[in-house]
């Protein structure tokens, strides 16, 4: 196991040539559902503390990437899973992690906005009450408050509170979505998508919001605009057909890829 | 063909398919109102009663509480209205004019008000059936003497009461008071429907639990393979089993194996629940599956375990179609008859059930056996009996809707 995790962080070093220490591991990653496989030897490392853009045209595994990263794919029956994935010296799936724990420091953040049907107090309040955290009510308060701060939600709606969250605004419900997610304080948040079914003006608002977010949260996005990548993106990974074809700094990746199908699909000629 | 002649053809098409949906609707909605206002109009002579109102005179009478004979005292005081009847065959036929029950309505008369021992009073005594329909519907007086139900002598008797003002028509309490009764004037559905309250008790108790814990396992725990696929399949050809085949297994089962009493509320229950479990596992399964997968994401990826999501998120997001499930099977169970007859919920009750245990019978087979009945007055009480039913299970859906309408939740 050390010897593995060295050589991760010597082939980190090698890769991105910055002072940024790598939080995630992932080495030699395959996944199949039935017999069909949808990722193909992913070796991927995400630093800390930035953000981190899965890009690629549908179908090429991002999302089943992401999906891996707190074991969601877990709950597809027919999904397969080798190779390894190691956040903080500890391979997430070595069959002693408690899947519950893992997925409490992970938050997740998906396509299309999915608020409990509760309200919006209840929403924020799920995580840290189920893991038990916060059980003083005015401690809770205080975290649903700082919560929905820091996702920037909490001037339009602290007097809807007891407002089913299902009413709010799509964009709005997106970030309850984040304020649910970093309620129990994650190391990281992985985002699928969380702009596509939102307007221009809601993306450009969760966007800041990621910004801000960068500084205290590891961050993977999987999304479809290049020009979000390019705006949010510290470092950009490119997937095609299930192979991670190109990994690097944003600006790298979208000005000058070394590979020929990077240039080919961040330029727009398919994809 | 043109674009014109095409948009008139869709059209067309259109307005024809919505006439023939609002001409079914209509149809239905005067099946319905056929059924129900020939089922009113049947029934309207089983909610009153003929009855006539005499003295009772106790005053001046030596009487022992604990010994009285009240039909010696009901007797005493018909024959007074007509002096000169008083041989063995007179009298029989006199008093067949009167309802037998009138001993046991003085009796609890007398009972509430314990002046009334000491006192002459006016006592309302209740026709017999025969004497009843007199008066409700007439006679064919040309029809020969012995193919009527009375005689000439019984019909001048009670012309004679008429003329004299003495008969009184009154609201017929009996139909909601008693249990049931061998003569229709005092037999009441009260037994049927407490019977039927407690069958249904049983079955809600047994199958909603069991049903909701089965098909929760299966849609969220069980790994799918050939086991649960065979489960599955077997379960939807349970709902589609025939009643009947439910009651001879609950014969077989619970009384001839495990020696459960007949005719008890008990085993009805379980036959019940045995026919009802199919149906409430279906539709919690479906309703269960109708919650969006989105819920149960966001759920697991918050760090929820799977029985967490299942009770926290899923179950409260499907309660309103499972509880509308559950209602819908119970509505069933609650009409069902065939079950019931064969485990001998069909006797002949009279006595008011106190637990699950006595022998009860349910509406439905009441309904059945005043179907069954010669006398013609039950004609009529079978009607008010049909009544009383849909009245229930009027209630019982709308239990369903009301509950939905709570729990539902805004997506």
């Amino acid at each position: 196991m050390v010897t593995e995790m060295d050589q991760n962080i010597n082939i980190d070093d090698v890769d991105t040539k910055m002072e940024k220490k790598s939080l995630i591991h992932c080495t030699d990653v395959n996944v199949f559902y039935d017999d069909k496989q949808a990722l193909f030897n992913v070796d991927l490392n995400i630093n800390e503390k930035e953000v981190t853009s899965l890009i690629g045209p549908s179908g090429c595994g991002k999302s089943t990437f992401i999906r891996c990263l707190n074991r969601m794919n877990d709950v597809i029956e027919t999904c397969s899973f080798n190779g390894s994935i190691i956040i903080n010296g500890q391979d997430i799936y070595d069959p002693e992690i408690d899947v519950v724990e893992l997925r409490a420091k992970i938050g997740m953040v998906f396509q299309k906005p999915n608020p409990f049907p509760k309200s919006v107090f209840d929403n924020v309040a799920y995580g840290p009450k189920l893991h038990g955290r916060f059980l003083n009510k005015s401690d809770m308060n205080n975290k649903v408050e700082d919560s929905l701060i820091k996702a920037g939600l909490w001037d339009e709606i602290k007097d809807r509170l007891n407002e089913p969250g299902t009413a709010l605004s799509g964009g709005q419900q997106q970030r309850l979505c984040i304020a649910r997610a970093i309620a129990v304080d994650p190391e990281i948040i992985l985002m699928d998508e969380p702009c596509s079914a939102l307007d221009p003006i809601a993306t450009a608002r969760i966007e800041e919001l990621i910004d801000e977010l960068k500084v205290n949260y590891t961050i993977v996005i999987v999304t479809h605009s290049m020009q979000q990548a390019a705006r949010v993106s510290q470092r950009t990974a490119f997937f095609h057909l299930g192979n991670l074809i190109e990994v690097g700094d944003t600006g790298k990746i979208f000005r000058s890829p070394d590979n020929e199908q990077t240039e080919a699909y961040v330029t727009g000629r398919y994809g | 063909m043109t674009d014109k002649a095409l948009t008139l053809k869709r059209k067309f098409a259109e307005t024809r398919f919505k006439i023939y949906g609002l001409a079914s609707l209509f149809l239905a909605m005067v099946m319905l109102v056929v059924i129900i206002s020939s089922m009113t109009y049947r029934s309207i002579p089983a909610f009153t009663n003929y009855g006539i109102n005499l003295e009772i005179k106790l005053a001046n009478e030596f009487i022992d509480k604990d010994d009285l004979d009240y039909r010696g005292i009901i007797r005493e005081t018909i024959f007074s209205l007509d002096s000169e009847c008083d041989d063995r065959k007179c009298r029989r036929s006199f008093s067949k004019l009167f309802s037998s029950g009138a001993a046991y309505d003085l009796r609890d008369a007398l009972e509430e008000d314990e002046s009334l021992y000491e006192k002459n009073f006016n006592f309302y005594i209740l026709f017999s059936d025969d004497a009843d329909l007199f008066y409700k519907f007439g006679i064919d007086k040309n029809l020969p003497e012995n193919e009527r139900r009375l005689n000439d002598q019984e019909i001048l008797w009670l012309e004679g009461f008429q003329e004299k003002g003495l008969v009184e028509k009154k609201f017929s309490s009996n139909l909601f008071t008693n249990g049931d009764s061998r003569e229709p004037e005092i037999a009441g559905v009260l037994g049927a429907v407490i019977g039927s309250m407690y069958t249904i008790l049983i079955t809600l108790i047994i199958s909603f639990p069991i049903g909701v814990l089965a098909a929760i396992y299966l849609e969220s725990f069980a790994s799918k393979n050939r086991i649960t696929d065979f489960i599955e399949v077997n379960i939807n050809n349970l709902a589609a089993v025939p009643s009947i085949v439910f009651g001879l297994l609950g014969l077989a089962l619970f009384i001839n194996f495990f020696g459960m009493p007949r005719s008890a509320p008990l085993v009805g229950g379980c036959v019940l629940s045995l026919m009802t479990l199919p149906v409430i596992i279906i539709a919690t399964r479906a309703s269960l599956q109708s919650v969006p997968p989105s819920i149960r994401e966001a759920a697991l990826a918050m760090g929820a375990s799977e029985m967490q999501v299942v009770f926290q998120h899923i179950l409260p997001a499907a309660l309103p179609g499972i509880l509308t499930g559950t209602i819908i099977g119970l509505a069933r169970a609650f009409g069902e008859s065939a079950p019931l007859l064969l485990i001998g919920m069909v006797a002949f009750v009279v006595d008011i059930p106190q637990s699950v245990m006595d022998p009860a019978t349910a509406l439905p087979v009441q309904v059945y056996i005043w179907a069954d009945s010669p006398e013609r007055a039950f004609v009529a009480k079978t009607s008010a009996a049909t009544l009383v039913l849909i009245f229930l299970l009027i209630i019982i859906n709308l239990a369903a809707v009301i509950l939905r309408k709570k729990y539902e939740l805004k997506w």
